[in-house]
């Protein structure tokens, strides 16, 4: 057992790149999705009750969509419509679509509960349209949204590994590569559970970081 | 996609609908098992559980899958695709149950257990007549959506070689070129699967409020 470890942390670089991989693609993927998102969340709460209904069937439509289906729909499915992506840029669209409506739902979900003392103020001091919503709505409800954002987040490094079936070189597919290679099943998958648990448990040391900072900064 | 697609697709389906219930038949007694050890503070056995439980959350599907089915075979216990998946579902979604439960019973009125020790019940008697009663219909909102996701995780096992909806619908796309009408399909198999299970619950939950007054 334990040599099947010293040949794992002989080819620890593979397993490194597969780690910065998948911290690359999550990064970049909860990024554009929280922008998307907080567009979803606007769209959700709008008055526009033709728009917000479309967005409420698009949006619980891909909550029920497993991610690996959405992932081939990207892949495999727009190449019939001339769109063809290769499979870092389709498992990061397929990321970033995927949890955007998530995100914009948990936005939603904050904005809801926002008073309206808030943008009744702000109107009185002519903020209107998109500077209301960036300077006024999105701070506090990101800032009440953070504990879930932070689990949306660990569900995106989660799904990120599913990308492994596309050929995107994310961690699951460098233990793979070691593990088919040098056939040390075990140490080589359990390397790479042990970088995820450390990953997880980065978001959620972040989030409880964040939370103290606004708690001070109120 | 024609008929013979269209019977692949279903028998992925079954295949799907199959695993996850074993996954959720397992996994929602193994989650309240887990629950309970923490909830008595078993020592030693208290720190392994949660030690699993935070592990088994942040590992992907597709990753508990692969180190399941090959690291197995490597310790000397040989263990086919279907079995690989079982297990795989089963000890993922217990993790998350085992939260679940959990969060109901530290939330459950204390005052309740001291007064059926008062009455003379022993734990156990008290757990089963008591707690368990009001707990699993606390739970149940819950437990449904980790089911759900359950399903969503799912296609994970297709690492194993196993044909659920999502691979039967990749392969009909490369037999017959066009992958978007059985993508499209298994989209709907899966949105009916799922509206199944929240069907069920809202069923289950009405039926409890007429019947006791109260979800």
């Amino acid at each position: 057992m334990s040599h099947e470890f010293a040949v794992v942390w002989a080819h620890k670089d593979r397993l490194l790149e597969g780690l910065a991989n998948t911290i690359w693609l999550s990064l970049l993927a909860t990024a554009i999705a929280l922008v998307l998102g907080a567009l979803i969340a606007a769209v959700l709460m709008s008055r526009l009750s033709v728009a917000r209904r479309a967005m409420q069937w698009l949006v619980d439509g891909m909550r029920c969509v497993p991610f690996l289906l959405l992932a081939y729909i990207v892949y495999y499915g727009l190449p019939t419509f001339g769109i063809r992506l290769n499979n870092w840029t389709a498992g990061l669209c397929a990321l970033v679509l995927y949890n955007a409506a998530y995100l914009g739902e948990i936005l939603r979900g904050a904005w809801a509960g926002l008073p309206s003392e808030y943008t009744d103020a702000a109107h009185a001091f002519g903020f209107q349209g998109l500077l209301l919503y960036r300077r006024i709505i999105l701070p506090p409800v990101i800032l009440a949204s953070v504990p879930i954002i932070g689990n949306q987040v660990i569900q995106i490094i989660k799904d990120s590994a599913f990308l492994t079936i596309l050929a995107v070189p994310e961690l699951t597919h460098a233990a793979s590569a070691i593990q088919s290679t040098y056939f040390v099943p075990f140490a080589a998958f359990v390397a790479a559970v042990a970088l995820y648990w450390v990953l997880c448990r980065a978001v959620e040391l972040t989030v409880g970081w964040t939370e103290r900072r606004a708690e001070e900064r109120r | 996609m024609n008929a013979a697609g269209f019977a692949s697709l279903l028998q992925g389906a079954a295949l799907t609908v199959m695993l996850s219930l074993i996954g959720i038949v397992a996994g929602v007694p193994l989650g309240l098992a887990l629950a309970l050890v923490r909830w008595a503070r078993i020592p030693l056995l208290s720190q392994v559980v949660a030690v699993y439980v935070s592990v088994l959350r942040a590992t992907p599907l597709v990753t508990l899958a692969l180190l399941i089915f090959f690291a197995l075979p490597n310790i000397g216990i040989p263990v086919d695709p279907i079995p690989a998946a079982i297990l795989t579902l089963s000890l993922n979604t217990a993790a998350f149950n085992c939260e679940i439960w959990r969060a109901a019973l530290t939330d459950f009125a204390k005052p309740q257990i001291e007064a059926a020790k008062a009455a003379g019940m022993t734990p156990g008697l008290a757990f089963r007549r008591i707690v368990f009663p009001q707990i699993w219909r606390t739970s149940l909102p819950a437990l449904v959506n980790e089911m759900t996701l359950l399903i969503k995780g799912s296609p994970a096992i297709a690492v194993l070689g196993a044909v659920d909806i999502t691979r039967a619908a990749v392969r009909i796309g490369s037999e017959t070129y066009e992958p978007l009408p059985p993508f499209i399909a298994a989209t709907i198999i899966y949105f009916a699967i799922i509206l199944v299970f929240v069907r069920a619950q809202r069923t289950i939950e009405s039926y409890m409020t007429r019947r006791f007054g109260f979800a």
